[in-house]
């Protein structure tokens, strides 16, 4: 048993934090998500040179070779920046789903450049009336000649303003709600027939609905067999709820740092309000959500980078995002309630935090749904 | 970063696993299984076999008559005790005062009492609680004041735990009322058959009288029965507070009671032809209750290889002890909710030693409000979940 981080994760680790210390402060950030793009290329292009871009793929594919626990060391700290680069959408969703389900050609045409920062992915699987069940998918997919041609809508699709290349999941076969019958298609962001509606998220991602009218792809746009790309999507998207599980982790250490010091600070009635013991409890709880949350990650982590079976790695996910999800709330709601007005105004960074994990929260499937999920499985 | 055991730990884990399975007696365990309350000879009987293999004190340094076991070794066996039911020794001899004994005592007092302690020969009790000094312990008021070779003892003692068992009691004893609260106390050793002690019992909510309270009315003590030095008990009875004690979170039993309440859940009707397994709402419950598990598992485990590597035990741990309870709690009441009426009976004496009547209600519904009643009791001992709070904002938060 062994809960410490390898050199290479303590190294990955400090370099996240050197980038945020030195890079993100809360102005700049602010700055970042006023731009067009909404994020920033030439820190898109320092994670390539950083290595960053490579941590999702394998040795073989000439990347870093990343686990779980790799994912969650540098998501714990990208939390704490509230960093809106679409890291986790493009190199780790997109990134993955490519080097998955990828044939030869089409992963040494795409990986390279996703690595070297030239190429932004970004996955289009959630539609409206499917909430949080990515196999859930009305989107079609018909084949025609050579070609198959999709029409449909997606929703929420994190980084798509952004991206030059959508992953998207359409149905060949089988009724909505089917495993069996879907597939995912490597789609130019500006090809015909697709519109792209952006918009901010609440926490200053970028994002955006996407519908397909008539959209013609040739059939070696497919990523992976016809119709089969259901486990590889569901454990992609595992990855990446635990990703955001992490980031939320890192999230939640920055609230409980920030909400303890403005109470040491903060003076009324004649004190800190931090000596008062009505607040010390909220605190404490604050912090004992934010070990357990941290706990059921590390854990989680652990067992994707093992040797469980599919079903088993998806409930350790549901159990921390669940469990996560609960912690979101108790902590992003009682930072704010604890700096009291400020807490509720847009110029402090706690309140852009709250409204961060909030997101965290809701991403690939809430509190609820995950809950649901791990009684299921 | 891995969970998993060496080969090494694993081996011992299977040598623990044989041993509870063909040494941990069934009678025992098919009363544990029904929450029925063990006798003192049932426990010391049990404590003698664990002592006969040589695990009676884990906590112990092997000088002693310890296992000289690592943290997780520590950790396999009391997992391994939990998950199987068996009672850990009781604590106040074992894990409260022999630490003391050993860091502060003089080298005759080890020799005369630690012996009886490893071989449960002698039943130890606690008296530190009183009336008026609960969360406030340091405020405690019983005095012993000096006369030649002897502490005379007058005041009075509360919430002591199977006192009617104890052959001695560990006390904390003001002999010096003119300094600060916490530096006029002092650590005493009392034989609890000398003239003057009377125990007057205390029933609890679930109709026993696990506790008692103390007096003491002129209660003459052989002065080198004080534990270190006179004013200094404060002191000796903080590291006992803080000292290491495995399993605080009670995972094992945690998952021991989440198996039998889905056990019993599904034998439970829901009152519409269903169970209450496949009730929406009490599933959620279970499915919460599981995560909580893992999530303070893994709590205790990060906290465990601190302490492997060397780290002392922190303030964390309150975190453990805040969440192992309510989560404990949680479960009691999940229990009630089961029972649905059949926990409304109160026939307290067929949990008694010595009952022979005919159970009350269907499976474990009879003992389910009583324990609910009785583990309330969780959050208050051991320093209240609002002290562990306290704790965690001074310690950890700096507040």
């Amino acid at each position: 048993m062994d809960f410490s981080y390898s050199e290479e994760q303590q190294m990955l680790q400090e370099s996240v934090q050197k980038f945020v210390m030195q890079k993100y402060d809360f102005y700049t950030r602010d700055d970042i998500i006023k731009t067009e793009a909404g994020y920033s290329t030439e820190n898109w292009t320092m994670f390539a040179e950083l290595g960053w871009l490579t941590v999702p793929f394998s040795e073989e594919d000439g990347g870093f070779g990343g686990n779980a626990v790799d994912l969650m060391v540098m998501m714990e700290e990208f939390g704490k920046g509230m960093l809106v680069e679409p890291y986790l959408s493009a190199a780790v969703m997109g990134g993955t789903l490519v080097a998955d389900l990828g044939t030869e050609e089409q992963k040494s045409a795409l990986i390279p450049q996703i690595m070297e920062g030239g190429l932004i992915t970004a996955v289009a699987y959630a539609e409206q009336g499917s909430r949080f069940n990515p196999l859930n998918v009305k989107t079609s997919a018909a084949a025609e000649g050579g070609d198959v041609v999709l029409n449909g809508a997606k929703v929420a699709v994190l980084g798509a303003p952004n991206a030059q290349i959508l992953i998207v999941s359409a149905r060949d076969s089988g009724a909505q709600t089917d495993a069996e019958g879907i597939s995912l298609y490597l789609v130019e962001a500006a090809a015909p027939g697709v519109a792209i509606t952006p918009f901010t998220t609440i926490d200053g991602r970028k994002s955006g609905d996407v519908t397909l009218t008539d959209v013609r792809v040739p059939a070696s746009a497919r990523l992976g067999a016809a119709g089969g790309a259901a486990e590889a999507l569901s454990a992609v998207i595992d990855r990446a709820t635990l990703a955001a599980a992490a980031e939320a982790v890192g999230a939640m250490d920055s609230l409980l740092a920030k909400t303890v010091e403005y109470s040491k600070t903060r003076k009324q009635f004649g004190t800190a309000i931090g000596t008062f013991q009505a607040l010390q409890h909220r605190m404490a709880d604050m912090f004992i959500q934010c070990q357990l949350a941290r706990s059921i990650v590390v854990r989680a982590a652990m067992i994707l980078d093992g040797d469980d079976d599919a079903a088993t790695k998806a409930k350790a996910v549901s159990s921390a995002k669940s469990r996560v999800g609960k912690s979101i709330r108790l902590v992003g709601q009682e930072a704010v309630q604890i700096h009291g007005g400020i807490g509720v105004t847009d110029e402090l960074d706690v309140g852009h935090l709250f409204k961060r994990v909030t997101a965290l929260d809701l991403m690939f499937g809430n509190a609820e749904y995950h809950l649901q999920r791990f009684a299921s499985l | 970063m891995n969970a998993d055991f060496t080969a090494e730990e694993l081996a011992f884990q299977s040598e623990v696993r044989e041993f509870l399975a063909n040494e941990f007696p069934a009678e025992l365990k098919n009363k544990v299984d029904n929450r029925i309350r063990l006798s003192k000879e049932e426990i010391v009987r049990w404590q003698k076999i664990l002592h006969k293999k040589g695990w009676m004190a884990p906590n112990w340094p092997q000088e002693y008559g310890g296992t000289g076991w690592t943290p997780t070794q520590k950790y396999i066996f009391s997992t391994e005790m939990g998950l199987m039911g068996a009672p850990e020794p009781t604590p106040f001899g074992v894990t409260m005062v022999a630490p003391v004994i050993m860091a502060y005592g003089t080298e005759e007092q080890k020799q005369r009492f630690l012996p009886d302690i490893l071989e449960s020969n002698v039943w130890w009790c606690q008296g530190y609680s009183e009336p008026n000094a609960g969360s406030d312990l340091a405020s405690l008021k019983t005095m012993a004041v000096r006369d030649g070779d002897h502490y005379v003892v007058n005041g009075n003692k509360t919430w002591n735990t199977y006192g009617q068992y104890a052959d001695w009691i560990f006390c904390l004893v003001r002999t010096d009322n003119s300094v600060k609260k916490q530096e006029g106390i002092s650590f005493l050793l009392i034989d609890m058959k000398t003239p003057g002690i009377t125990l007057k019992p205390i029933v609890l909510l679930d109709g026993h009288a696990e506790v008692n309270e103390v007096f003491f009315d002129d209660v003459r003590v052989p002065a080198e029965n004080l534990i270190g030095e006179e004013n200094k008990g404060w002191t000796y009875a903080k590291v006992l507070l803080t000292h290491e004690r495995t399993n605080i979170a009670g995972v094992p039993r945690g998952k021991r009671r989440l198996a039998s309440l889905k056990r019993i859940a599904a034998e439970t009707d829901d009152g519409f032809g269903g169970t209450m397994a496949e009730n929406a709402d009490f599933k959620a419950q279970l499915a919460e209750v599981e995560i909580e598990l893992q999530a303070l598992e893994y709590a205790e485990l990060r906290t465990l290889a601190a302490l492997s590597v060397g780290k002392a035990p922190g303030p964390e741990s309150s975190i453990l002890k805040i969440v192992g309870t309510e989560l404990a709690q949680k479960m009691d009441e999940m229990t009630v909710e089961l029972a649905g009426y059949n926990c409304l009976p109160f026939v307290p004496e067929q949990f008694e030693e010595g009952f022979e009547g005919e159970q009350m209600g269907p499976g474990s519904s009879a003992a389910a409000a009583i324990n609910y009643f009785n583990n309330r009791k969780l959050s208050i001992f051991g320093g209240s979940n609002e002290v562990q709070r306290n704790i965690i904002s001074k310690a950890v938060l700096g507040l």
